[in-house]
């Protein structure tokens, strides 16, 4: 369990900071066409803003960005848009994966361009759920009597 | 036997190491891997998915099942530390409310 550790120069410069790694983290998943970069690394940078969250804030506040119950999902999702890209090629008759068989209304190339885009962005959401899943398994979660004294340090934080 | 085992050991590791002299250097231009199936991916990869990066075409593309079962084995290894670590914990706190 990460609790408060209240230090004004921390929070206002990851309130600076956090923003722009999650806009730098779209522009590597989304340039990863023209770039370096891709879902694994936009994946990390996305993680890695959540984390900071959570060290900075603590596990409770944070919740608010990101919270726990949402990773293991998310990571699921990730994995779904995956292997629903593969499939939807293949029930068109194509082979898995084969993304010039995916049913819209592109030339093959293009079509392949955006079955990359396509996977890229489900593999940054499973890398991206799956670390932020893991910090959260080892620093213990968001257990239920946290959750109580949600509010009382929503007022400290007010006065 | 334990001899022989360690004999057996020998002998193979002796034997990988003679076969490992005759793979091809690093980065040679020449080997199998490097004028066969390299040279189709670098010259058709613009082409066949419009994209100029080729690592990512290669990838997510020419090698994408292999990249779903990265994603696979990152995610596994997500949901292994969620079963063993969530498990734990909340098989202590009913211990602790007897």
């Amino acid at each position: 369990m990460i609790s408060r550790d209240q230090s004004v120069i921390v929070e206002i410069s990851i309130r600076v900071m956090v923003p722009v790694i999650q806009i730098f983290a779209f522009y590597v998943i989304f340039h990863g066409h023209y770039s370096p970069g891709g879902g694994f690394q936009g994946g990390a940078l996305l993680a890695g803003s959540v984390l900071l969250q959570r060290v900075v804030l603590g596990q409770q506040l944070s919740q608010a960005g990101f919270a726990c119950k949402l990773a293991v999902p998310l990571g699921a999702l990730g994995v779904m848009i995956y292997l629903g890209t593969g499939l939807l090629a293949y029930i068109q008759g194509g082979n898995f994966l084969q993304y010039d068989e995916i049913p819209l209304p592109f030339d093959a190339h293009t079509l392949r361009n955006i079955g990359i885009l396509l996977v890229e962005v489900g593999v940054a959401f499973a890398v991206m759920a799956t670390l932020i899943s893991i910090f959260d398994d080892l620093s213990g979660g968001q257990s239920e009597d946290d959750s109580e004294s949600l509010d009382e340090v929503g007022e400290e934080t007010m006065t | 036997m334990r001899k022989g085992l360690k004999a057996l050991l020998i002998t193979m590791g002796l034997l990988m190491m003679y076969a490992g002299t005759g793979l091809p250097h690093f980065g040679d231009p020449q080997a199998p891997a490097a004028t066969h199936v390299s040279p189709h991916y670098i010259t058709n990869a613009y082409h066949d998915a419009h994209t100029p990066n080729i690592v990512t075409v290669m990838i997510a593309d020419y090698r994408s099942f292999d990249t779903f079962g990265e994603i696979v084995v990152v995610f596994t290894a997500g949901m292994a530390c969620f079963l063993l670590l969530r498990a734990v914990r909340g098989h202590r706190k009913v211990k602790a409310d007897d």
